[in-house]
């Protein structure tokens, strides 16, 4: 089998290529180390601005409520809005909370205050976070000011409702857990899907695959012998990723690994396509990185890696069916929290069996017309 | 049978008539060299014969297998050494020698037979990367690993060019060796000094063949006198030849000029008279034999008249 001598090729020029064969196995610790840590949704530590206009004993114990909380810092309290305004520029607070001179007073006589909440909303997402968090504590306090106040009036009216949350698959929502499948459906996508399509690209650039062309290799197991090595790689270091997030965050599936390790073949197939693809409509290297930045990038900002796929508009989300990473992400996700089966996952299973057949059909087709 | 044998080949890129009309044959155990200056074609019409490509017109084939149909079992018969070094070059020159054989269903212990010559000149480095290898060794290995699967045809595109003139002169000679076990071989090389070493050969230029024969006939098919033309001013000396009317071509040849006269309107007589009175000093006019560049030359020069 001339195919055996192809693949030993490879690995030998694999282990020969010292940054690559090294990078390769150090990529999953940095990213499993580093990412899921850093990449956290959590606004904490909000720097909060308070002006106290009214600085009354209620006033006092609003504010020292929202001190305690985990999630705000007092920065200042300064004498007028514009003042405060003036903090936020200058980056030193990113809300305020105004309290009016008559907060106390009508608070008392006619049992109802107002306060407003300002946030810089130039990060969008701690701006909003920001201030659905001091409504809560907000709301927190008018509960238990209401019961101060009326208690007769809470007694009788027991109506309102009382929330808990339960959050089922990752109990204490931590966001830890979303990103280490995520980080998993990265590393095969680039180690399996796009690294081969570089290999084959920079062989046409040494001219190498010229010289491969007059032999009697059959086009087929030339390329064959070019993605099989990477396959071996990627779930090698698929495997080193389910080691490394069981002993950095105690995270091991809660479903079986072959569903994980179907569906990943299934996934690399597709992107192996994906690759191909690339590799044929690429001249050079530097094409083929353009090309392969783009596809990643799309995919990943249309896949859910970040932004909930529902959050999207109905355009956004139409254009999120056609990314496998979509699918392969929500499996292993669902894999590793829920533990859903096989069975379970029977449509994203046949959305990945479209996009490796669509795909690599389409590798064959464009292969031809380059020739 | 004929080792190669193109009938009107031509391709095209884009707009760009890269061949027309080439027809060649190329007997078995013969040096056939085509000769031509950079963009003439030489390396389409190898990518050609090697079915890298597809001709647009005209029908070829090597060792009697055509080159569209059978082009599997052409692979498996010919060796082809494109101009740039095409090996792996984090490989070791073992390394990518026994890849090669292995490519071909062989071995390297198997055809050492076929290789030796050449292998051994290069044996002492067999476990430096490629990579690292100088310009004549890469060559030699090169050669190596489109000689291990003892084809019976050699294509070699440019095969000493950025050689040292010591690396060509031998590679020269392995190549006799090669003919002389039998080994049909198409070369092409810029180096015109290196046609008389071709048992046969073809000018090209612009896609087309100017002339295709032995060099011997080559040379006797130049139908003018010759003459080398020398004097103090070298480049003042080239102008003043080409507005002599009297002069019918004159090209820079190393130190000296080829001139050729156009006959009865002028002799080296009258060219020596009319130098000296445009005061060139130390005009020195010699009688020459042509060889193939001014072959080269001359038919160019009718080619784009």
């Amino acid at each position: 089998m001339v195919i055996k001598y192809l693949i030993e090729k490879e690995f030998k020029q694999f282990g020969r290529n010292p940054f690559l064969s090294k990078f390769v196995f150090i990529f999953p610790f940095v990213m499993l180390s580093i990412l899921p840590l850093a990449a956290n949704f959590e606004v904490k530590d909000l720097n909060l601005a308070v002006i106290d206009n009214n600085h009354s004993s209620y006033s006092r114990r609003l504010v020292q409520k929202i001190a305690a909380s985990r999630y705000f810092h007092l920065t200042g309290v300064p004498s007028s809005y514009r003042q405060a305004l003036k903090n936020i520029e200058q980056d030193q607070s990113d809300m305020i909370l105004e309290i009016p001179p008559s907060f106390e007073q009508d608070l008392i006589r006619e049992k109802n205050a107002r306060v407003m909440i300002s946030a810089n909303a130039v990060n969008g997402m701690k701006g909003g976070l920001g201030s659905a968090y001091l409504a809560g504590i907000l709301a927190e306090y008018n509960a238990e000011i209401r019961q101060e106040l009326l208690p007769s009036a809470v007694s009788s009216s027991q109506t309102g409702l009382e929330v808990s949350k339960l959050f089922r698959f990752n109990p204490l929502l931590d966001y830890k857990f979303m990103m280490v499948p995520a980080i998993m459906v990265m590393l095969i996508t680039m180690i399996c899907g796009f690294l081969p399509a570089f290999n084959i690209v920079s062989e046409k650039e040494a001219g190498t695959i010229e010289q491969m062309n007059v032999t009697p290799v059959s086009k087929f197991s030339l390329i064959l012998s070019k993605l099989i090595p990477y396959w071996v790689v990627g779930f090698v270091v698929l495997t080193i990723c389910f080691g490394v997030a069981w002993l950095f965050y105690g995270l091991w599936p809660k479903g079986s690994l072959l569903t994980i390790y179907l569906f990943a073949s299934v996934f690399v197939l597709a992107f192996s396509g994906l690759g191909l693809i690339v590799s044929n409509y690429a001249k050079t290297l530097q094409q083929a990185m353009f090309m392969v930045f783009f596809i990643v990038i799309t995919f990943i900002f249309m896949s859910g890696l970040y932004t909930p796929v529902d959050n999207m508009p109905q355009w956004g989300q139409y254009i999120s069916d056609i990314s496998p990473l979509k699918y392969f992400l929500r499996v292993m996700r669902l894999v590793y929290l829920k533990g859903s089966s096989t069975a379970d996952l029977i449509k994203p299973f046949l959305a990945l069996c479209t996009f490796a057949v669509v795909f690599n059909t389409w590798a064959v087709l464009s292969y031809r017309k380059s020739q | 049978m004929n080792a190669v044998s193109a009938n009107l080949i031509g391709k095209k890129y884009g707009k760009l008539q890269a061949l027309s009309g080439i027809s060649l044959e190329v007997g078995e155990g013969d040096i056939f060299g085509l000769i031509g200056p950079d963009g003439a074609g030489k390396t389409t019409l190898f990518r050609i014969l090697a079915t890298l490509i597809l001709p647009d017109e005209g029908t070829a084939s090597v060792c009697g297998f055509d080159v569209i149909k059978d082009y599997a079992k052409i692979r498996k018969v010919v060796g082809y050494m494109p101009g740039r070094f095409s090996l792996y070059q984090d490989l070791t020159v073992l390394e990518n020698l026994t890849f090669f054989a292995s490519v071909f269903h062989t071995t390297v212990e198997e055809n050492y037979d076929s290789v030796k010559d050449i292998y051994q000149q290069i044996e002492p480095f067999k476990n430096r990367r490629a990579g690292a290898l100088s310009g004549g060794m890469k060559q030699k290995l090169a050669l190596c690993c489109a000689l291990i699967h003892e084809p019976s045809v050699l294509f070699l595109d440019e095969p000493t060019t950025g050689v040292d003139p010591v690396s060509r002169k031998e590679f020269w000679t392995m190549l006799q060796r090669l003919k002389q076990r039998g080994i049909s071989i198409l070369v092409s090389t810029p180096y015109m000094d290196e046609a008389s070493l071709c048992d046969r050969i073809a000018l090209i230029q612009n896609g087309k063949f100017l002339k295709t024969d032995t060099p011997q006939n080559i040379i006797k098919g130049f139908d003018s006198e010759l003459w080398s033309v020398r004097s103090d001013h070298m480049s003042k000396l080239l102008s003043d030849l080409r507005l002599n009317e009297g002069v019918s071509s004159s090209f820079a040849f190393g130190d000296a000029h080829h001139v050729t006269l156009k006959n009865g309107k002028c002799n080296s007589h009258d060219l020596s008279v009319y130098l000296d009175g445009l005061k060139h000093t130390n005009v020195c006019i010699q009688k020459i034999e042509p060889n193939v560049e001014d072959c080269f030359m001359q038919l160019s020069g009718k080619n784009i008249l």
